[in-house]
């Protein structure tokens, strides 16, 4: 495989709720709430923000850094799980909004939270069956959550933007290689027409997240015949900040590696962007030839594992709006205006 | 060849519940046929403005429905649009026909229904003044392009919002006078900074309402405006000027190029200088709009607009009294007949006709109109 | 907005597509056909940066129909580095920390929807640049 990352880009929403404010509105144990999903804060949009306009300033942080013609994007692909139209594509206005249209093959993806990896596995094929020379995959969610609803406290605003073409002495990192393990298991679902999801509690452990990314990992590793000790730094899903750490214990690797990839506890979950923005944190540090793994779990169930290496192409290519810089702008909001800007509660 | 106003008339301004659209105008124009003392068989012409009867009561091809219902079968009608400032430029249509030689005698109305329609409806409906693409499309207001006008004002000049409040407080005081206007009560400077924001730094008593009302004049060339009447009511100058429609493509954000250039050439054509200029009407839609006004039609210099409504230059017992009718705020904006409405008031000044209002030895009044942001202007001069 | 008005002018709303005059090098924006400086009718495309200072601005409290839910959002004209003056919201910041003369840079935002059923207009908002 000769596929590497041109360029790369997040963007994180403003504003900030804290648990114990969720906490203080439905009469919970906030000090509980923090401790067991480890979470502090979660992203939320702005009214005016949506999945279409958080994938375009990632996207255009992406294009900043590869510095490529957007007009050379010839697929894109869009993940998430809160496209703003059921029917009109995220792709396509994403794709006029940085100048890629109109000769370009796009498409919106889904499968819950690994909606945004899949279609960075088909940009990953399409460049290296030499189909075309740069794809644009997203992955970004503005996440629903039902009101007083444990997910509420992680159900978070987010994505991230991989512009991937043939691997060269320009592109900041390669893939070594993907692998996906999926089946049918219905741990998290949102049927047609209806506001919310709704998850089987404990079921979303076991059988769902760590079945998936243990085998993913594992089948990866097998594949390009590498261990856990080849890689430097490691990004898992990130639904809290306890099921990453303890997939990684079922995996035997140190817990250290997820350090500067494992947001959650900060920003809240970002769904379809979670992985992909996890990734980015990493990618902001690591050195040359440093080797990542990222797997990304989506319900339904799917994990896509990467194996990612760092060039030397990443120093001078780093551009000013890397994950910190996000992790940085924060206002804090209250509940009600939480609710108004999440469209939970509106005008007649 | 002259043109002189021979007749004038105009209804109660205001939220005329019972009285629709076709009552209104018929009523302004009896009153006017009456005061010129003029058999209506010998009208030859109709000219009208109305900025939005489409958007306002869903009728359009009002130019057929006004000479209908005024009785004057098969009589040419037509209709001007150029939004806030039709109402004058019908004025100038019939003005320029009657110079031309075309006819000797015209009608010219004005009239807007505005409150058959919601207010967000009615506001929305006044906001096609502006440029609907560049301007409507992200959120602004008629009351927001005014604000940001006032913003600049006051950043480059020291305008500040009591001087704003001063020339509503001024109008209202002059409106009070007016049985026809819309607000016949005083308000005082703290009223108007205590009333609630509308668009920063513009708040609801620095906003001219929302009415319903007609006003009409009878227009008519020298020779046979002599043989109606002692005291025709020539005018001495018309000019108008048209500017970028957005607010953003202006030259400049704290003046309206429209009514400089309008005035200008209604100036020159008078053969007048602004100091000349006894008494005037100018467009208040909002309180910055006569502040700008009274700097643009070179009645003080610029950015001095503030400091001369607070001097009392342009009170009713001022060297220069603007807005004797009540203006724009106090005796109300229907949209297509303010034009009119102002010519009434000025006729009615020089004619000593003005009642409470009136102000002594007046002999050359201005009138000013706007459309818009400032995308038109027309401005008209007249003496006795 | 219908949407074939939407529609049409999608390159300038997305992407700061201007004019620029071919004979006096004049650059508007929007884009339009003719030069009001030379009066003549041959323009080039130009896609403008996105970078402007505020010229001045207003908060917004009395909202037109279908925006009365953003209220109070503030609205300002740009002046946009390449000359050509726009009105724009400007977002990611206190109304009260807005002044003449701040730096601002474009952003992709939602300006309005058509109902909940409807149409989804989206476009440029500022934000301050820092």
């Amino acid at each position: 495989m000769s596929v590497g990352i041109a360029g790369y880009g997040v963007y994180i929403p403003k504003y900030r709720i804290k648990a114990e404010e969720i906490a203080r509105v439905w009469g919970a144990d906030a000090e509980n709430i923090k401790k067991s999903l480890g979470i502090k804060e979660k992203a939320v949009a702005a009214r005016d923000e949506d999945t279409i306009t958080i994938a375009v300033e990632a996207s255009k942080n992406a294009l900043e850094m590869a510095k490529i013609n957007p007009k050379d994007i010839r697929a894109i692909y869009v993940g998430s799980e809160s496209h703003p139209y059921a029917v009109k594509p995220t792709a396509a206005t994403l794709a006029e909004a940085i100048g890629a249209t109109p000769e370009l093959t796009a498409a919106d993806y889904e499968f819950a939270c690994k909606a945004g990896t899949a279609g960075l596995q088909n940009c990953i094929a399409l460049v290296e069956s030499n189909m075309i020379k740069y794809g644009l995959a997203c992955g970004a969610d503005t996440a629903q959550a039902s009101p007083g609803d444990a997910l509420e406290y992680t159900a978070a605003c987010g994505g991230a933007a991989y512009i991937v073409g043939r691997k060269s002495d320009d592109t900041v990192a390669y893939f070594e290689g993907t692998f996906s393990y999926t089946t049918d298991t219905p741990d998290f679902w949102r049927r047609e027409g209806q506001a919310y999801p709704r998850h089987g509690g404990r079921f979303t452990g076991g059988p769902a997240y760590f079945k998936h990314i243990v085998n993913a990992a594992t089948g990866l590793m097998k594949k390009l015949g590498l261990s856990v000790n080849d890689f430097d730094y490691v990004v898992f899903h990130q639904p809290n900040a306890k099921f990453p750490l303890r997939a990684a214990k079922m995996l035997g690797i140190d817990a250290g590696k997820l350090k500067a990839g494992l947001l959650v506890s900060e920003t809240g979950n970002f769904y379809s962007g979670s992985s992909l923005v996890g990734l980015a944190a990493i990618l902001d540090v690591a050195e040359p030839n440093s080797r990542i793994l990222c797997v990304s779990y989506g319900s339904g169930a799917g994990s896509d594992a990467f194996s990612i290496v760092v060039q030397d192409a990443i120093e001078e290519k780093r551009i000013e709006r890397n994950v910190a810089y996000y992790l940085k702008r924060k206002v804090y909001i209250d509940y009600t205006t939480y609710l108004k800007l999440r469209r939970i509660v509106k005008g007649g | 060849m002259r043109v002189a106003i021979i007749g004038v008339g105009m209804t109660k301004f205001g939220e005329v519940w019972d009285k629709s659209y076709r009552q209104l105008f018929v009523e302004a124009g009896i009153e006017a046929i009456k005061d010129a003392g003029i058999d209506p068989n010998d009208i030859e012409a109709i000219y009208g403005g109305s900025m939005t009867p489409g958007q306002f009561i869903n009728q359009e091809h009002v130019a057929s429905l006004v000479a209908d219902q005024a009785g004057l079968e098969n009589i040419p009608a037509v209709r001007v649009e150029a939004a806030c400032a039709s109402g004058s430029l019908a004025l100038r249509q019939a003005y320029l026909a009657i110079k031309a030689g075309e006819y000797d005698l015209v009608l010219v109305g004005g009239v807007e229904k505005m409150t058959d329609i919601l207010t967000p409806q009615a506001v929305g409906a006044l906001a096609s003044a502006a440029d609907q693409e560049w301007e409507g499309f992200y959120g602004v207001t008629f009351p927001g392009l005014y604000a940001m006008m006032a913003r600049r004002h006051m950043y480059e000049y020291g305008t500040t919002e009591e001087q704003l409040a001063m020339v509503a407080v001024k109008n209202h005081h002059n409106g009070a006078k007016n049985p026809k206007a819309q607000f016949r009560f005083e308000i005082t400077v703290d009223q108007v900074l205590n009333s609630p924001m509308v668009a920063e730094p513009l708040k609801l008593l620095d906003c001219s309402p929302i009415t319903d009302g007609a006003a009409a004049v009878i227009l008519a060339n020298e020779k046979t405006a002599k043989e109606y009447t002692d005291t025709p009511i020539w005018i001495l100058g018309s000019g108008h000027a048209t500017d970028t429609i957005a607010l953003h493509d202006r030259k400049s954000l704290t003046r309206l190029d429209a009514t400089i250039i309008a005035a200008k050439q209604a100036y020159k054509q008078a053969k007048i200088k602004p100091k000349d200029v006894d008494i005037a009407e100018v467009h208040d839609c909002f309180t910055i709009a006569e502040i700008m006004a009274i700097e643009d039609l070179g009645f003080v210099g610029k950015g001095e607009g503030g400091k001369a409504v607070e001097e009392g230059m342009t009170s009713l017992n001022g060297e220069l009294p603007v807005n004797t009718s009540g203006g724009l705020k106090a005796c109300g904006h229907p949209v297509g007949a303010t034009g009119v409405k102002q010519v009434v008031e000025i006729a009615l000044q020089l004619r000593n006709e003005a009642g409470k209002r009136q102000v002594k030895d007046v002999e050359i009044g201005l009138t000013h109109n706007v459309g818009g942001s400032g995308g038109t202007a027309v401005v008209h001069i007249f003496s006795m | 907005m219908s949407v074939p008005r939407f529609w049409r002018g999608i390159p300038a709303r997305y992407r700061l597509i201007g004019s620029k005059c071919k004979n006096c090098n004049e650059v508007y924006y929007p884009p339009r056909k003719v030069c009001p400086k030379c009066k003549k009718a041959r323009m080039d495309e130009v896609k403008l940066k996105g970078r402007g200072k505020i010229e001045t601005y207003t908060v917004i409290h009395v909202a037109p129909e279908g925006f009365e839910e953003q209220v109070p959002y503030v609205v300002a004209i740009v002046r946009l580095e390449e000359g050509p003056c726009l009105t724009t919201q400007i977002v990611d910041c206190e109304p009260e920390d807005i002044y003449i003369g701040m730096p601002v840079e474009a952003c992709f935002r939602r300006i309005n929807e058509d109902g909940e059923a409807g149409v989804i207009y989206y476009g440029l908002k500022f934000r301050p640049t820092e």
